[in-house]
């Protein structure tokens, strides 16, 4: 049993399926008769709609229909509630699944195509005529607000979505007004487009009854239920939503969008299956997109460099309407961490949300976390600067300190552990941090500019507190029903090696089964590092249940009392003789065996609801150390260490590949993800041909350990890791970065630090000297 | 991509007659733009003309003081082939940078050059060693057969056989990639040809690959990095992006003419 036990490193069960092209994706389901969806999509970032003439689109070859507003009139939710700091709720534009009379980005839907084939559909696609009025756009978060700009929905005047507030003013205005020293930095958190190797994919298929089945990529089944029953006015019952294989989701495919209702929709309109695949050209005009905000921040220091207070004022674009979370990822979720690993007296925060001209933004691996330690690693490096200390000086000075913890942080949120020194400490150890005037030099000899860069983040893992797991005994093995959605991380090994653990189920007779709302009762999805936390302690709570069945059967089959049934490695033993009998044998007998009580009935079958109490804290250290050539700009990164604390770990492998994903994830945003939007609003960064994503050969080889400090706030002690990397990584680069220019005068650097704006940084800082 | 009929001609005769008969008719070498833009539905001919089918145009042999290249040969074939590998090694190394694994396999040096993209690496060494681009109707100068971005000195019918290359003396390729597409944001292939001329040829930059003359001036009389010190080149002409500015493009040139230096003084 300890070859799959706790801190194990299995490797992944799936992978044999996945890379062996057996996967079963959206997009690999076919059904004969399908029909194909195409969608007509705005040109225009902001235009009235003045007609639709669908006339030649409908008699071309293959095509069986096309919709608009008038037929398919629906609203994508928000499922917010967020007041601003007057009182009054968040404004509330309604999304439409179809523009009815406006469009407000590129990209947004204005009709739909059904056809034999794909290729008819986007050929009949290509002859509706939409005639539209071109209004002026406005796609820049910080001109948003301003005044005099165009105005994207009547419900939210002066594009305002709301103006959130947390904290206490008149503390923060008393901490500012006796701080010895202030510093401040002004930041842009840049917006990207999440590119999932997967692009989006729906199949709705009519059933029997009145009834609809949606097979689509997802997060989680559960939520888009509601959604589709509501469209396509059906009881949820009469909806059953089906995931299967993901290829990656990162918050993106937790929305539900309009190309899923107009599958559904289509499905029960022609009564045969229909289905809709995302090219990549169209996710960059339709999947959600992530960060885009716009920071100003103030950190008040004492003489002895103690934080007196933190004042951080941020606009947020929304995009040009809410998907799911939008309001949520820069206010709630955003703060949860924004003091950091700090003993901060005083905060507040101030969050504007803005609408503007481009695709929707909602969360994206993080999901408001990131941003926040962006911001307090990037301030409190500038701080550390102002006073002339050594930025792991200035940290170490004001962490919170074991001894403090629980620690409630300015934020309201309590810190179950963290030994954040030791923590630091290590990966300082690791990087060599004490020698890099050294290597500064060293790389100056040769024309480069060497920096380093740290980051200590915390991470607030999030999500539904409560979650779900079922265990079906079959002949040939156990089928573990879980309520989280793989969407690539190994969740099938994860959760075996807990599931083996517990009742003893040789590894490989254990099978998960995920994302199908009729066979698992309920589930909370995967989203904000949640899965093996929420997921782990359902399944512990499930094998309780049926180990607790399992003694009631086996004390009927061995004419025994209850309490003298022992379980241990897989079987149940009559205590102090040899009568023993297997997990798989005794449920097996006990599907034909009279139940000892009304409640055993199903044999040793159960299910299991949980909730947790509280998340967990994970935290770690992020050391980057980069060499810029500036006659080019181009930034390489030397050396990556990282040290993280997600309590106990399960499956080091597992861990180690979330955390590869995560910085990779991160260096993309600090280095290369530049979302372009031009003043028309068109985006000019539409493909990949511009659109830069991070590749292997741009990595260096990441040095990784983990200091395991149990979490308190579970039974397993485990802390969520697979946001980390991408919350650790954007600021410990753009320290670095910042760090190997300073002497070359530059004193401001935002993501993405490309070799363009390096090299025009460079020379302007020359300019600035001459 | 919209329907389009299909046509696997064996000779390049019957091919350049598909593409004679139908103006809407397109050839179709690797593939390695065309289908991407045909994907897009950037493009709708009436009809592929696949020169896959067509014998004997994926050689590579040596003639003269040159390398003969068939229109067909693969970005990978030309990296692994030992002839070129001997003779001109840095057009072996040109070769093996270009795209990603996939695209060498199927992307060849005549899709290459009749496209004319701005950023491929190809007409510049064809416009800097004056290769001689023989076609079915004849044989073009290198030196004239890029007049501007995607466009060439060959007819719509006319397709190339082969090229021959003459091998220079030394030479170096420096390629900056444009972060996003991996394609030249600016590349500089210096040589010094067999009878002693100093060459620069610069693409990626500019609509079309170009000479840059201030360089070979200054290398002319001193051929060392620090003879590229001030030497400035005009950023009027050059091709702007998210990625580059007119500036930057122009700025890149000389420091990758310096590097390519460097490299021709180690060997």
């Amino acid at each position: 049993m300890t070859k799959y036990g706790v801190g194990q490193p299995v490797r992944r069960v799936e992978d044999r399926r996945l890379i062996t092209g057996q996967g079963r994706y959206t997009d690999d389901i076919t059904f004969d008769g399908q029909a194909f969806v195409a969608v007509v999509r705005s040109p225009h970032a902001h235009a009235t709609i003045e007609g639709i003439d669908a006339g030649a689109a409908e008699k071309a070859p293959g095509v069986l229909g096309v919709f608009t507003a008038k037929d398919l009139d629906a609203d994508l939710p928000c499922e917010i509630d967020l007041a601003s700091r007057d009182g009054t709720p968040r404004a509330d534009p309604p999304h439409p699944v179809l523009c009815r009379d406006r469009a407000r980005y590129v990209g947004d839907p204005v009709a739909f195509v059904v056809a034999e084939t794909a290729a008819e559909a986007k050929d009949a696609a290509e002859l509706v005529e939409v005639a539209y009025e071109a209004l002026p756009a406005v796609a820049d978060t910080a001109l948003a607000l301003e005044p005099g700009q165009p105005q994207i929905h009547p419900e939210a005047p002066g594009n305002l979505a709301f103006d959130w507030h947390h904290g206490d003013d008149a503390a923060i205005e008393a901490a500012f007004a006796e701080a010895a020293h202030v510093t401040t930095v002004e930041l842009v958190n840049n917006r990207v487009v999440c590119n999932a190797m997967e692009p989006r994919a729906a199949v709705a298929e009519p059933r029997g009854d009145d009834g609809v089945t949606l097979h689509v990529c997802s997060q989680g089944v559960w939520g888009f239920q509601p959604v589709l029953a509501g469209h396509l006015g059906l009881p949820e019952d009469e909806v059953r939503v089906m995931t299967h294989d993901v290829g990656g989701g990162f918050g993106m495919k937790a929305m539900y969008y309009a190309e899923y209702s107009m599958c559904g929709f289509a499905a029960k309109r022609f009564n045969r299956p229909v289905g809709w695949t995302s090219e990549r050209g169209e996710a960059f005009l339709s999947d959600s997109m992530g960060r885009d905000h716009v920071t100003t921040a103030s950190l008040a220091l004492d003489a002895d460099h103690r934080i007196l207070g933190l004042k951080v004022e941020t606009v947020a674009a929304m995009g040009a309407y809410y998907y799911r979370f939008a309001p949520f990822i820069p206010t709630g979720a955003a703060l949860k961490v924004l003091p950091g690993v700090y003993a901060i007296p005083a905060m507040t925060y101030d969050v504007r949300g803005c609408f503007t001209n481009t695709v929707p933004v909602d969360a994206y691996r993080g999901a408001g976390r990131p941003e926040s330690i962006y911001c307090i690693e990037r301030l409190i490096d500038a701080a550390a600067r102002d006073l002339g200390l050594d930025p792991a000086e200035l940290r170490r000075i004001n962490f919170v300190r074991p001894e403090e913890m629980p620690y409630k942080s300015a934020a309201g949120e309590t810190y179950d552990t963290g030994e954040f020194a030791r923590v630091m400490d290590a990966c300082m150890d690791k990087a060599g941090y004490a020698g890099i005037a050294e290597r500064r030099g060293e790389s100056l000899a040769r024309g480069r500019r060497r920096g380093i860069g740290m980051c200590y983040y915390i991470e607030s893992t999030m999500g539904d507190p409560s979650e779900h797991a079922g265990v079906r005994f079959a002949d040939d093995g156990v089928e573990l029903l879980v309520g989280t959605q793989s969407n690539g991380q190994g969740h099938e090994t994860a959760y075996t090696q807990v599931l083996n653990a517990r009742l003893g189920v040789p590894f490989e007779k254990i099978r998960v089964v995920q994302g199908d709302t009729k066979r698992i009762r309920t589930g909370g999805g995967t989203g904000g590092s949640r899965s093996l936390t929420a997921q782990g302690v359902a399944i512990h709570g499930v094998s309780d249940k049926v180990i607790e069945k399992g003694r009631a059967f086996a004390a009927q089959h061995f004419e025994a009392a209850p309490a003298d049934i022992r379980f241990e490695d897989g079987a149940f033993t009559v205590a102090g003789t040899d009568r023993t009998i297997d997990i798989l044998t005794l449920a097996a007998k006990a599907r034909t065996m009279t139940a000892p009580a009304p409640e055993l009935e199903g044999g040793l079958d159960a299910d299991a609801t949980i909730q947790l109490d509280a998340w967990t804290f994970p935290n770690g250290c992020h050391i980057a150390e980069v060499e810029i050539d500036p006659d080019t700009g181009v930034t390489e990164i030397v050396a990556y260490n990282i040290v993280d604390d997600f309590g106990v770990v399960l499956n080091p492998l597992l861990v180690e590949g979330q955390v590869h994903g995560g910085v990779v994830q991160g260096i993309g945003q600090a280095l290369f993800e530049h979302t372009v939007y031009d003043d028309a609003g068109q985006l000019v960064s539409g493909t990949l041909m511009d659109y830069a994503l991070p590749r292997a050969w741009d990595m260096p080889n990441f040095d990784f350990s983990t200091i395991e400090v149990p979490c308190k706030n579970n039974m397993m002690g485990v802390k969520g890791c697979g946001e980390a990397g991408s919350v650790g990584s954007p600021a410990a680069v753009i320290n670095a970065v910042l760090d190997a220019l300073w002497d070359d005068g530059v004193r401001r650097v935002d993501m993405p630090a490309t070799p363009l704006y390096l090299w025009r940084l460079i020379r302007e800082a020359e300019r600035r000297a001459a | 991509m919209y329907a389009f009929d299909y046509a696997k001609p064996a000779s390049l005769d019957e091919a350049a007659r598909l593409l004679a008969d139908d103006p809407e008719a397109k050839a179709l070498a690797g593939g390695q733009t065309y289908i991407p833009t045909l994907k897009q539905r950037l493009a709708q001919p009436t009809r592929l003309v696949d020169l896959a089918g067509i014998p004997d145009l994926a050689t590579i042999k040596e003639e003269g003081d040159g390398l003969a290249v068939g229109a067909m040969t693969t970005h990978k074939a030309v990296a692994a082939s030992p002839v070129v590998q001997r003779a001109f090694p840095e057009l072996a190394y040109l070769a093996s940078l270009i795209g990603d694994p996939a695209v060498r396999a199927m992307g060849t040096i005549g899709g290459s050059v009749a496209n004319n993209d701005p950023a491929a690496d190809y007409p510049v060494v064809v416009l800097t060693l004056d290769a001689t681009v023989r076609t079915t109707k004849g044989e073009h100068r290198g030196s004239d057969f890029f007049p501007g971005m995607f466009e060439t000195a060959l007819e719509p019918d006319e397709l190339i056989r082969e090229f021959h290359i003459p091998v220079p003396e030394a030479a170096a390729w420096e390629k900056f990639r444009n972060p996003a597409s991996r394609y030249a944001l600016v590349s500089v292939l210096l040589v010094r040809t067999k009878d002693g001329e100093i060459r620069c040829g610069v693409g990626g930059a500019g609509p079309t690959c170009f000479r840059a003359t201030a360089i070979e001036d200054a290398l002319r009389s001193s051929f060392a990095p620090e003879a590229l010190d001030g030497v400035t080149i005009d950023a009027g002409d050059l091709n702007e992006d998210i990625h580059a500015t007119a500036a930057y493009r122009a700025h890149l040139i000389p420091v990758l003419a310096k590097r390519c230096v460097r490299r021709m003084l180690r060997r």
